[in-house]
């Protein structure tokens, strides 16, 4: 095994590691929802819900980090330039996030100065790190970025998977840099914070992730090189041909132009489009194999990461998008319903995947097939579209009522929260999380439970015939 | 079926071609309306008001000639007995986008809509209905008053998160000045449930 794949194997550790705080954070914070004035004052929800959704930007990243690191020395048969260099970046990223998680849960935040964002709390949706943690996180890409162009440059060779890699790089770093600048105009804040949220969510990682799942399809199937890369370059097309216009759906209501509506509408009308186009590809590659597959966990987890890609970003997105709705259901639980989904079928499944394929592979286990895989695949999904169920319930209802018909007062917004289907939503939003959680700790014990397969490789086997 | 002949559809060079040509026209365009978008969102442009706006009266009202909800400025309305010169007014504001982040109100609250979802959305704040009983110089105080000390609004309370008078005094008048975007009707029908 190359030393970039051992890398690749604890940076998928720590994504898992981060994966549990995410969930046990998420947890934490829809208590708050229906137990008012839960730890008021103690740690208060909006902390909680800061470790939960900055928790989930990190295990991502580990996981797309270990992803490539792992697949990388294959795809160019040699180490990664720059090895060490990244293995200690590694053990930095790690102590950082450590450090950070510790100053959110024990100073939680400071007054107003610029102190507080170089050393606290930037408060700004998705990268409240502190400034120093942020700076860290661009160290990180940056050698990552050394390691992959590095490496390829070495090589003197390069694949269509590698070049759009390579090209994706660029708008991973330099978007980044946008966590750190603190603007006084709010609205100029938001369009700028979007280019960071959006054009890194629904475009630059759509298109890593596409890179990823290319790499995995090839070893998972032994997919054909030439189609998966005609579909990448299909999908990149798309995704950057929709998604970076589509960045205009957030552009409906921050003070910006009129013109976003018809610009937001109809591109992120189209964004479905490349997702649809994977389910396509992934039911064409999982049909040509009869459903069968020598890792069956990563195979099934693909599988969902398609479908899931497509219904809980394509579709729950077109959903909301259009102005006309978008008018009501933006910034309810509604678009958490959306994010919970798209997230998890994005990118939380396809992390997944490669997670049982690094395990297979880099360990030479065989039996990765068994009971508790299944468990924790249904565990989680049921979980997932139970939430997600939960809070479009609570998210119509919000938009009906505290929205539409309300007026978006503080007075609607807390009579809203007195109606029975928003509470009912929040009850079971919470009792699916529970699920997923319990589905969480199944997929821990069965990557855990590979090492005491080794020995008997063939029993697994025949038990997940049965 | 390996041995099919070869067609350009089948080449994946020809799809790369798509990908980067379509990757830069919409780059390029995307750039052409940041441009153009981000000359709008200056302070003291229609859209969004110089920072000295917290110096008049700022209200919402439905605009038939719109047929959607728009911010109205009216006259002198002063907030805590000053009058705050563009400079000093630019600076409050700035200190109020401070008080924000570091206490990360986004986190519960929305501004425009995003944010936490847990608490009420801040766009119109200024206006909001459990506010505007209160003339223009009193609402400020009041305001300032509820972030340092927060009482118990329905089911949820406001943490205390330690907001000092100056800092509170910032961060109202950064809600004053945030309430005279215009948003394009965002959001709809505000108050108007209430009377207001």
């Amino acid at each position: 095994m190359y030393r970039s794949q051992r890398l690749g194997l604890k940076y998928l550790t720590a994504s898992t590691v981060m994966f549990g705080a995410m969930v046990a954070f998420g947890l934490l914070s829809s208590i708050y929802y229906i137990w008012p004035g839960f730890l008021l004052n103690v740690f208060n929800f909006n902390t909680a819900k800061i470790v939960h959704i900055d928790g989930l930007v990190i295990w991502l990243l580990m996981g797309f980090l270990g992803a490539i690191y792992w697949f990388l020395p294959q795809e160019l048969d040699r180490e990664v330039e720059g090895i060490a260099l990244a293995e200690i970046l590694f053990w930095v990223f790690c102590a950082a996030v450590a450090v950070v998680v510790v100053v959110f849960l024990f100073v939680q935040y400071g007054s107003a100065t610029e102190a507080s964002m170089w050393f606290i709390n930037q408060g700004r949706k998705y990268v409240e790190a502190p400034r120093w943690a942020a700076l860290g996180i661009v160290a990180v890409m940056g050698v990552f970025a050394y390691n992959v162009l590095g490496t390829t440059f070495k090589a003197r060779k390069s694949t269509g998977i590698l070049t759009v890699l390579m090209f994706d790089l660029v708008p991973l770093v330099v978007l980044y840099l946008d966590a750190f600048p603190e603007m006084r105009n709010m609205s100029q804040d938001l369009f700028w914070w979007w280019w960071l949220v959006h054009l890194w969510v629904e475009a630059t990682w759509e298109v890593l992730i596409g890179c990823i799942m290319a790499w995995t399809l090839i070893h998972l199937v032994g997919a054909s090189r030439r189609v998966v890369e005609s579909w990448l370059y299909v999908e990149v097309a798309l995704v950057l041909g929709t998604g970076i216009l589509g960045l205009g759906h957030h552009y409906f209501w921050i003070g910006t132009p009129r013109y976003w509506f018809a610009i937001g509408g109809f591109f992120s009308a189209l964004e479905p489009l490349p997702l649809l186009g994977m389910v396509v590809h992934a039911v064409y590659d999982a049909g040509s194999n009869h459903l069968r597959a020598a890792n069956r966990p990563a195979f099934y987890w693909t599988l969902a990461e398609a479908f899931g890609n497509f219904i809980g970003g394509g579709v729950w997105g077109f959903m909301m998008t259009l102005p006309q709705i978008n008018l009501y259901s933006h910034g309810t639980q509604w678009t958490a319903s959306h994010g919970h989904f798209a997230f998890w079928g994005a990118y939380g499944c396809g992390v997944i995947a490669v997670l049982y394929l690094a395990l297979e592979k880099g360990r030479g286990y065989e039996g990765l097939d068994g009971r508790a895989w299944k468990w924790s695949f249904a565990l989680l999904n049921t979980g997932m579209l139970g939430m997600v169920g939960a809070l479009l319930v609570a998210g119509m209802d919000q938009a009906f009522y505290e929205r539409a018909i309300g007026g978006s007062t503080w007075g609607a917004f807390l009579a809203m929260e007195g109606r029975p289907w928003f509470i009912e939503g929040m009850w079971g939003r919470f009792a699916f999380g529970l699920l997923f959680a319990c589905g969480y700790a199944m997929l821990v014990y069965d990557l855990l439970a590979t090492r005491r397969r080794e020995a008997t490789v063939s029993e697994p086997m025949a038990a997940a015939g049965s | 079926m390996m041995e099919r002949e070869q067609r350009y559809t089948q080449d994946p060079l020809f799809w790369r071609a798509g990908a980067i040509a379509a990757t830069i026209f919409m780059s390029m365009v995307l750039v052409a309306l940041t441009i153009d978008t981000l000359r709008q969102i200056t302070p003291g442009s229609p859209r969004v008001p110089a920072y000295d706006v917290i110096n008049n009266s700022v209200g919402y009202e439905y605009d038939p000639a719109r047929a959607e909800y728009a911010p109205k400025i009216g006259g002198e309305e002063l907030i805590f007995g000053h009058k705050y010169s563009p400079e000093e007014a630019a600076e409050l504001i700035g200190k109020g986008k401070l008080v924000i982040q570091s206490r990360a109100c986004i986190d519960c609250h929305t501004f425009f809509g995003n944010g936490g979802y847990y608490a009420p959305d801040l766009t119109r704040a200024w206006m909001d209905p459990v506010w505007s009983i209160y003339a223009g110089p009193k609402r400020a105080d009041k305001l300032a008053a509820f972030m340092m000390h927060p009482l118990r609004l329905g089911a949820h309370a406001m943490p205390d998160l330690h907001i000092q008078r100056d800092e509170a005094e910032a961060a109202v008048a950064y809600l004053k000045w945030m309430s005279s975007v215009d948003s394009n009707g965002f959001p709809d029908r505000f108050g108007a449930a209430s009377g207001q």
